[in-house]
């Protein structure tokens, strides 16, 4: 019974929690091995032909395994353009990997049946995923009506309306276009559309960036309370490390393209290993310390068109040796997390 | 330079801005008031769908039909700007007001590579040759972090990463060195370091060339570390403001204590998260007296039936009972 999952009014019935085989968390729901993403940036051929150009190969996501158990979160934190977005469109099937392989495992769900899981993705950028020209209501009507989640109209449209007022709007928005909505009620309405999807799996990128952190905290605490009822699994994306910490199970930080930290969260968050690691947990804005002068990250932040020579983090690593720039150090297993530097 | 009362670089007041709807006009925004002074940051926070990007807006010139200016007016360096004819507001903006918006994709032709347009804005507003002004483009894309820029800038807009694209954004908003900059969420998409960059870049602008900035940013963090002062909104409507140690750490508004006690923190895990219950209210269903009284636990009867003001003061709130007296600066 998914009925009224995401229904807060009081007088309806509380949802059945769902009754999973096994405990959450015990099976992978998700198997990434060995999974690559390669953009060819060169000029076109003909210019090349002239100036004697190489062609240019960006890695935007290299060497990347990992696996997702059900029930639980993955969290993916790294700088900007280290490839989460490339590696969450893998895992939805919108981008295809260069090299390796993204599995889904079937599920039994709480009707019995058993089959792959329904995935669904919360976009970075809310604006690019909501067509203009519809009203908000048929948005997240469609999906509703696409999978035949609903029996009838006037299902459809109560759904429509109770998921509104799930991630704070009103039932009346409905009948407005995204055009009449601020940045984060927007990106209040992709979240709604994808919840309406019912997905077993919800890959989040930036899911609340747009948001005050008071309907932030809104959107988290629904977000956990649906893993706990549902055992809904998410992929999740962020610059916001306090989310992240709050919203984790398990966490990957990356850099350029590739996992150089990756385990269970509160380790990771405890005992950061990785000193690109420490360094992010170094740079986080702090409330309690107003008019700080944060230091940002010296050095050039390097290009996965052509990156650095051993370990990739060497021109900006203050413990880097010369063998740091000449051999790369491979993930390794260190005390339940896996590390990839030469002196962890 | 430092920050002067005396002359604001950029001063609202009474500020409304209506939506004409089906049912009758809807105000949005309802007697905003603020100054920002030259070389200062204001920082301004608030709910989503408060009108902190209506505000902004407003400023630049940019509203759109069906909203429109219903009242009050603003002023740049003492030239009033909300009533000029379009073409003159369309040379003040990009030359003397830089605007960053929420939404890099708005501002970014996506057909169009990315050098291209920053020189093509650069030669709009600043007397350089074309080699010069792809000069300035390379050292701005530099400055906002984009790695191996000299490859970058003959790259397409979707050749780049939700974070570089505002960060081109930014570079773009600072071409014609402009001395109000209007930045709406310029760091959401962007990591802790690449964040860091931008705000010392920002705080820089400030310092040296006593640029103005008004900051819109959800990040508590990203405010306290930036903005001299802070304005905090709630339905249409500036419900406190003062200097941002003041605000952060002291708030007076029950809807700024609500805020700042729903931010996560990075040091400890809870499992849940504080929230203010309930939503802020529609436009067409602003309850009457103060419009936060449904969701405050201090709210009385007296707060349904009398909007309460902000007073001018350097510390202020717009709350009958307010959580402790704001110290008068
Ligand atoms: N279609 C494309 N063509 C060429 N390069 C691309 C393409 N899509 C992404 N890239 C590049 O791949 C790299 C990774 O991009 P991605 O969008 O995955 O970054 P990200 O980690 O999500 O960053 P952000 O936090 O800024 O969103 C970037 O260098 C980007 O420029
Ligand atoms: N064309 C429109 N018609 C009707 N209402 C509109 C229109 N455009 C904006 N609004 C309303 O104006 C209000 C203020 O919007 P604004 O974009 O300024 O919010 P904001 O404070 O920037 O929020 P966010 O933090 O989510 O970006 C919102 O409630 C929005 O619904
Ligand atoms: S391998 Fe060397 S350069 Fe890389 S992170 Fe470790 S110490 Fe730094
Ligand atoms: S005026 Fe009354 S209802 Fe409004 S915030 Fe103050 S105490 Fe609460
Ligand atoms: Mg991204
Ligand atoms: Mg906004």
């Amino acid at each position: 019974m998914r009925d009224n999952v995401t229904t807060l009014t009081q007088d309806q019935a509380m949802p059945q929690p769902v009754m999973i085989e096994t405990a959450p968390g015990d099976d992978i729901i998700l198997d990434v091995a060995a999974a690559c993403c390669r953009f060819d940036v060169s000029a076109p051929a003909l210019s090349r032909l002239f100036s004697h150009e190489p062609r240019r190969i960006l890695r935007a996501v290299e060497n990347v395994s990992f696996t997702v158990k059900r029930g639980t979160t993955f969290s993916i934190v790294g700088e900007s353009g280290c490839g989460k977005s490339t590696l969450a469109r893998m895992v939805v099937g919108l981008q295809r990997p260069t090299e390796g392989k993204l599995s889904f495992r079937d599920i039994r769900r709480a009707d019995g049946t058993i089959g792959p899981p329904r995935v669904q993705m919360i976009f970075q950028d809310p604006y690019a995923s909501l067509n203009p020209r519809w009203r908000v209501g048929d948005i997240i009507a469609e999906p509703i009506r696409e999978l035949k989640l609903r029996s009838d109209e006037a299902a459809v449209q109560q759904r429509v309306g109770d998921l509104l007022e799930t991630v704070g709007l009103s039932r009346t928005d409905a009948s407005r276009y995204p055009h009449a909505f601020s940045g984060g009620q927007r990106q209040r309405i992709s979240i709604a559309r994808a919840l309406a999807t019912e997905a077993d799996f919800l890959v989040c990128d930036e899911p609340t960036s747009a948001l005050d952190v008071s309907v932030q905290a809104q959107i988290l605490n629904l977000m956990v309370r649906l893993q706990k009822e549902f055992g809904l699994t998410y992929l999740f994306i962020s610059h916001n490390l306090s989310v992240v910490r709050h919203m984790s199970d398990d966490l990957a930080i990356m850099y350029l393209g590739r996992f150089v930290e990756a385990g269970p969260a509160e380790q990771v968050f405890t005992k950061p290993q990785h000193p690109y690691t420490r360094l992010l947990l170094d740079t986080i804005p702090d409330v309690e310390r107003p008019n700080r002068e944060r230091r940002p990250m010296s050095g050039e932040v390097p290009s996965p068109i052509s990156p650095p020579a051993g370990c990739t983090f060497n021109p900006r690593c203050a413990q880097a040796a010369n063998r740091c720039r000449v051999v790369r150090p491979e993930l390794r297993k260190l005390g339940g997390v896996e590390v990839s530097c030469h002196f962890a | 330079m430092t920050a002067s009362a005396a002359q604001p670089l950029l001063s609202v007041r009474d500020l409304r801005i209506v939506f004409d709807g089906r049912h009758g006009p809807l105000t949005a925004l309802d007697g905003v008031s603020f100054d920002i002074a030259p070389g200062e940051i204001l920082g301004m926070v608030g709910e989503s769908g408060a009108g902190k990007s209506l505000t902004g807006t407003a400023v630049i010139g940019l509203l759109e039909p069906p909203g429109r200016i219903a009242g009050g007016e603003i002023h740049l360096a003492g030239q009033r700007i909300d009533n000029l004819p379009a073409e003159q507001m369309r040379r003040l903006r990009g030359r003397r007001i830089g605007a960053i918006f929420q939404d890099p994709l708005t501002s970014l032709h996506p057909l169009l590579k990315v050098g291209d347009q920053l020189v093509e804005t650069i030669l709009t507003h600043l007397p350089v040759s074309r080699a010069e002004a792809r000069k300035r483009a390379l050292d701005l894309l530099k400055e906002v972090g984009i790695p191996a820029a000299e490859t970058r800038i003959d790259h397409f807009p979707h050749q780049f990463s939700g974070g570089m694209r505002q960060r081109v954004v930014i570079a773009l908003a600072l071409c014609a060195e402009p001395s109000l900059i209007i930045a709406d969420e310029p760091t959401t998409a962007l990591d802790v370091s690449i964040q860091a960059q931008i705000t010392t870049l920002l705080k820089r602008l400030c310092r040296e060339h006593g640029t103005a900035i008004m900051l819109v940013t959800h990040d508590m963090g990203v405010i306290a570390e930036t903005a001299d002062r802070v304005a905090v909104m709630y339905a249409g409507r500036i419900v406190e403001i003062g200097p941002v140690e003041e605000v952060t750490r002291r708030p007076s508004h029950p809807y700024t204590a609500g805020l700042m006690a729903s931010i996560p923190s990075v040091h400890v895990r809870h499992e849940h998260l504080n929230q203010i219950d309930g939503a802020m209210p529609r436009l067409n269903a602003i309850p009457p007296g103060c419009a936060f009284n449904p969701r405050c636990g201090r709210a009385e009867a007296f707060c349904r039936e009398n909007k309460p003001g902000l007073p001018l003061s350097g510390h202020a709130a717009a709350c009958h009972f307010p959580l402790k007296e704001a110290a008068h600066a």
